[in-house]
């Protein structure tokens, strides 16, 4: 995973609340068996739609996204983050998230900013009033600036401290790596070993 | 030095520490066998990739393919595509990664918690994982064995590690004798109908007693099986006599003076005289019935010489309303006797009740019998192994001169991930573990029940045990 300080992207208006994981990615995706490519089924359903923002020029590139209120709920998918990273989203911002779309997020390295509603709308008023601004996002100041608004947000402590470090949840056990090491070392030799192969008798 | 008395869950884990949880942080936990199938891994092999790590030990990692395989023609190329990639990509990820695998057709191929033991690596005081619920099951030797999700999937993968959380400890006491007709089954369904599918939240349960004593190693893992059913995390039982000569001289048990070695530490594994238990659940063996479900979770159960339950039994709001959604899902009316109650189908496999023990029992029930007319049986043995073991029994020819469908080994019926899946409204005795909505095919009625009531149910053509059955005394 990699680490997160500062990041400039393209900002992207959704004026939309209450957008649940089935709507960032409908269940037919969720068949296949990698855990990347899913870019074509980030909104798969408002796509189709030439009018949806994603489709408009300037956001096509979109990698930050300012969302209306309750932003993930819904299942529990995974493949929702999988989505918006694919995409090529690094954060997203709104008042209100689900909280297991947050935990997720965290995990993979997607900024998940809560900010207030006064704030969403001057962000959606600043994007809309000059199409293809960028947002720099500051995770260590935790800012999103366009020219001269900067809106403040919330992050808890604990996730902005795991990907400010870069550190996914594997990330974080391998820093206990020597102990790992040292409890193998320990380990008596007749617990079982699936390699070399035995079998039965014939 | 602390001599605190501790259970046998305590002690697997305070032996399996790699580093304690500071400020409620979760411990970090070694894990001795991580075995795998290809529902669950493909993605976690796919973060591997994605992030450049290799698996840490392929040599405490094995891979069997179950969920999506066919049990007829497995030598014809799979016809869902989903199960297909699904597979392919199983093969793909064990050869790239190094892990040993047993493919379809391999003679070690089998639903991965009837592998896993039956290669003997599955041993006493071990941490178990695997990507799948019913991991439970390997607690029957005293293991600690829980099924994780698919990013924990890819934790173990890389780190051979699992952060997890401390647990609380309940004893489930079965004393008594079991009455002839009364099996494992009917232990475990009695116990989930008695503290409910949420009884077990957040413990690992330990079975005790002497009925438990008394029981094999099949039949205590067709109890640990149903462990994650009554919603606990792991269920175990404690090692003894029974369970060293079940590993005894199986390809992967320890041999010579290791054997000596492992023995010696399995028999300090039992939970001390004196240990607490957060809870403890007591059940008489000697009154126990047939049990059977009649709703569409596995804690709806009563004794197969009761009737169907009506809603206003219930004093709790919640379960009352569980109870009329599921007389309606089961087209059941309040006050049928279940022994009145037809199937169209029987169902004896799923890693419940498909090892040998459960083929040989059943099969002794239907020998010189006919089945009913019109009612499908379905024989999935849970492994290719115990398929073969049976064949040289002849077991096989026992099922299919009853009219029974003998199939290879799978998941099969359990899940309908394959083809073997029930018609809307069917209607099925099965020995699996899981009587949910649309479990065994969309619309399908599911009554869990041990292999004996299976036999019978295919027999008489509604459910019954082999008490009901003529000649029998
Ligand atoms: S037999 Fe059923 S419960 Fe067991 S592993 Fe297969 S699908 Fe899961």
């Amino acid at each position: 995973m990699e680490k997160f300080e500062v990041f400039t992207g393209v900002g992207v208006p959704l004026r939309r609340s209450n957008v649940d994981t089935d709507q960032i990615i409908p269940a037919v995706y969720l068949k296949r068996i990698t855990k990347t490519g899913f870019e074509d089924a980030l909104f798969s359903a408002w796509r189709n739609d030439p009018e949806f923002v994603l489709n408009q020029e300037p956001y096509k590139h979109g990698q930050v996204l300012i969302a209306g209120p309750d932003f993930g709920t819904g299942s529990s998918r995974e493949h929702a983050v999988w989505a918006l990273r694919d995409y090529g989203f690094k954060a997203v911002f709104a008042s209100k998230f689900a909280d297991i779309f947050r935990g997720n997020s965290g995990k993979q390295g997607l900024v998940t900013g809560v900010i207030t509603e006064a704030d969403t709308e001057k962000l959606w008023q600043a994007l809309e009033a000059n199409p293809g601004a960028s947002i720099t996002v500051n995770l260590i100041d935790q800012t999103a600036t366009i020219g001269d608004l900067s809106v403040q947000f919330e992050i808890d402590e604990y996730t902005k401290w795991r990907l400010l470090e870069g550190l996914d949840d594997i990330g974080l056990t391998l820093r206990d790596e020597q102990a790992i090491t040292d409890f193998e070392a320990k380990r008596p030799a007749w617990l079982p070993k699936t390699l070399p192969a035995k079998h039965q008798g014939a | 030095m602390t001599t605190k008395p501790l259970t046998l869950a305590e002690k697997v884990w305070n032996d399996h520490l790699v580093a304690k949880g500071e400020n409620g942080s979760p411990d970090l936990l070694y894990i001795d066998l991580h075995l795998i199938h290809e529902v669950t891994s493909p993605q976690a092999f796919d973060g591997l990739r994605l992030a450049g790590r290799p698996v840490r030990r392929p040599d405490l990692t094995i891979a069997t393919e179950d969920h999506n395989t066919p049990t007829w023609d497995i030598d014809k190329p799979i016809a869902d595509p989903t199960s297909r990639t699904q597979i392919e990509a199983l093969r793909h990820n064990a050869k790239e990664f190094g892990i040993r695998i047993h493919s379809l057709g391999d003679i070690e191929q089998g639903i991965v918690h009837v592998v896993g033991p039956q290669l003997g690596l599955t041993m006493p005081g071990i941490t178990v994982v695997c990507g799948d619920s019913h991991t439970s099951t390997h607690g029957a030797f005293g293991a600690l064995a829980m099924g994780i999700g698919t990013s924990e999937v890819e934790h173990v993968l890389a780190t051979q590690t699992l952060p997890l959380k401390p647990f609380k400890t309940m004893a489930i006491n079965v004393e008594g004798k079991l009455r002839p007709g009364v099996t494992a089954k009917d232990i475990i369904l009695a116990v989930i109908a008695k503290i409910g599918t949420g009884g077990g939240q957040g413990y690992v349960l330990e079975y005790r007693g002497s009925a438990i004593r008394d029981l094999s190693m099949e039949a205590r893992m067709t109890i640990c099986n149903m462990s994650i059913e009554a919603g606990a995390r792991a269920g175990m039982v404690a090692p003894d006599q029974t369970t060293f000569d079940y590993l005894k001289g199986r390809p992967h048990a320890p041999e010579g003076t290791d054997w000596d070695a492992a023995v010696e530490y399995w028999k300090t594994l039992p939970s001390d005289e004196g240990a607490k238990f957060d809870a403890e659940v007591n059940l008489d063996a000697n009154t126990l019935d047939p049990f059977v479900t009649w709703g569409t979770n596995p804690g709806q159960g009563v004794s197969l010489l009761d009737v169907v339950p009506s809603p206003d039994d219930f004093t709790d709001p919640n379960d009352k309303a569980a109870a009329e959604r599921a007389l309606e899902y089961m087209d059941l009316k309040p006050g049928t006797k279940m022994k009145d109650i037809a199937v169209n189908t029987v169902f004896l496999g799923s890693c419940t009740n498909s090892r040998i023990e459960d083929l040989r029992a059943a099969a002794e029930i239907i020998k010189g019998k006919k089945k009913a007319d019109g009612v499908r049986f379905m024989v999935v043995p849970g492994s290719a192994r115990v398929r073969l073991q049976a064949e040289a029994e002849g077991l096989d020819k026992v099922f299919k001169d009853f009219g029974a469908e003998w199939r290879f080994a799978g998941c099969s019926m359990c899940l309908g991930m394959n083809p073997d899946q029930l018609a809307p409204g069917e209607r099925a005795a099965s020995t699996s573990n899981r009587n949910f909505e649309g479990r065994q095919g969309k619309g399908a009625r599911t009554h869990l029940v041990s292999p004996l009531v299976a036999a019978a149910t295919a027999i008489r053509g509604t459910l019954s045990s082999p008490a009901d059955l003529e000649g029998a005394n």
